[in-house]
């Protein structure tokens, strides 16, 4: 994604804002530049704290899931065994909305960032170990006969061939999963905490009915998942060179 | 250096490919392995090179029956087996950095490894210096080869075993790469196994050329070409010679009912 296309991209949207908020006319959707000066007046008194929380917590479920579920699917790709034995598990289990589970996490694990990251990783460890396992699966056994050739047990392999071949699944599944996983942020700090994005918008636009500044939050809450986006990408250019060269 | 005897192999709910095979190879040897599609000629190779195992019967190089890779038989496939995520440098380099992984344990890594800078040298020996930092997808085919018998070479291996590594590539770069092969088997004194289906590659490449029939091979049919690997000899009467001989004998079992 180049900056200029960001930069037009954000015009456009802008664009269509201000031409909403002048057909609509009221105070539920007020003008883009209204809400720019509430949001920069807004990170000076507090906003920058809600986003820190919420930061924190969206990166420690999204890291939490990679460190569990890239090893759990590099394993069940590389064994047919162990595929046997998971994929129908994983099958039966990916598809309900971990979202339900909200109420009894927190009654198991109670109101503090324990829960909500542990609701994350819930929604984030399916989406990779299905992406990390399926790349694992499909790497061409001519290169793991190659490898073997070269004196290669399990160990090398996996170091030398699954480990790499699955960095850039681990990394689109991050890709994918960053629109859910700040919609999850959301849900999540929509109860029990007094710190977040989530609780922040919740409390100005329904509790204090102070639009401008919920529209800050929620420009707070795209920049959160924009940022992502962005580290995403770089961390892909940094160590996956290999794709972007000709 | 290679012996094999009283080999019966079958993949699970088919025919055998070989059925009592014996086969022997000397040290030093440049053999081709020719024959119709399915007829076990990658199968053969594979079972030299450790990655599957007899039936029945025995597979022994040096004396030693093959239970797992050998350190000292480097392989080669049709489509070069280099990691894509690797640079030419990197990919030459990995045999090395697999064995200085396990250390020098005997069975991953020889006894005797000492670390070396042979990838550096086979980068440099095959041309590859200036393509060092690309990646195997910014390439030509005959490129990625080189970069392939690199890393297996900078092993040191007395034994290499090449699956069809020409195939994909044009006319010139193909008989350019056949005879560096040649020229380093030669040099190195590397016992050289090829599979291919081409008979012309065979005749150029084998002193000996092992002719497979459809499955179940039962008897090693073994043609002495003893020209091979010379200078000219794609232009001599007896490459001539042995191509048709080779074809006459594949039409011949081609007609034979099964």
């Amino acid at each position: 994604m180049k900056q200029r296309d960001v930069f037009l991209a954000v015009l456009t949207i802008f664009g269509a804002w201000q031409a909403a908020a002048m057909i609509v006319n009221m105070p539920i959707l007020p003008t883009p530049l209204t809400v720019v000066a509430v949001f920069l007046k807004e990170m000076q008194k507090g906003l920058l704290t809600h986003f820190a929380f919420s930061l924190w917590r969206v990166t420690a479920g999204m890291l939490l899931s990679v460190l569990v579920a890239a090893p759990a699917g590099l394993a069940i790709g590389a064994s047919k065994r162990l595929s046997r034995l998971f994929s129908p598990v994983i099958y039966l289990l990916y598809p309900i909305p971990k979202v339900v589970f909200v109420p009894v996490i927190i009654l198991f694990l109670g109101i503090g960032d324990t829960s909500k990251i542990i609701i994350m990783f819930l929604i984030l460890f399916f989406q990779i170990i299905v992406l990390v396992r399926d790349q694992a699966s499909g790497i061409s056994p001519q290169l793991i006969q190659s490898l073997q050739s070269l004196g290669a047990g399990r160990r090398a392999l996996f170091r030398f061939v699954y480990l790499p071949a699955s960095l850039p699944a681990v990394l689109t599944a991050l890709r994918q999963s960053i629109g859910t996983a700040v919609a999850v942020l959301y849900i999540t700090e929509l109860s029990a905490t007094k710190y977040g994005l989530g609780y922040y918008i919740y409390y100005k636009g329904s509790t204090l009915f102070d639009y401008p500044s919920m529209y800050a939050g929620v420009i707070a809450m795209s920049l959160l998942g924009l940022g992502m986006y962005f580290s995403v990408d770089w961390l892909e250019r940094k160590w996956c060179r290999w794709k972007f060269v000709n | 250096m290679i012996n094999i005897q009283s080999l019966t192999f079958e993949y699970a709910n088919h025919l055998p490919l070989f059925q009592n095979f014996n086969w022997t190879v000397s040290r030093g040897e440049t053999w081709s392995i020719l024959g119709p599609s399915g007829c076990g000629k990658t199968t053969l190779l594979y079972l030299l090179a450790g990655l599957k195992f007899p039936t029945v019967g025995e597979v022994s190089i040096n004396g030693e029956q093959i239970t797992r890779p050998r350190p000292r038989t480097g392989l080669i496939l049709q489509d070069y087996g280099l990691l894509p995520w690797a640079t030419v440098r990197e990919n030459i380099a990995l045999g090395i950095k697999v064995r200085m992984f396990y250390g020098a344990d005997g069975k991953h890594t020889p006894d005797n490894f000492i670390p070396s800078d042979s990838a550096e040298r086979w980068m440099q020996r095959l041309g590859l210096s200036e393509a060092a930092d690309q990646f195997p997808g910014q390439l030509s085919g005959g490129q990625r080869q080189r970069a392939a018998i690199a890393r297996t070479l900078a092993l040191e291996p007395d034994l290499l075993l090449m699956d069809e590594p020409f195939s994909s590539l044009d006319a010139i770069t193909r008989k350019d790469l056949q005879n560096l092969t040649l020229l380093l088997c030669a040099e190195h004194n590397i016992t050289l196994v090829i599979v291919t289906h081409s008979l012309e590659e065979a005749a150029v490449l084998g002193k000996k050329i092992l002719l497979l029939a459809p499955a179940p091979n039962s008897t090693a049919r073994i043609f002495n070409n003893p020209n091979a690997a010379q200078s000219g000899f794609r232009n001599a009467p007896e490459f001539h010679e042995m191509c048709e001989c080779l074809w006459a004998e594949m039409q011949k079992e081609a007609s034979v009912p099964a």
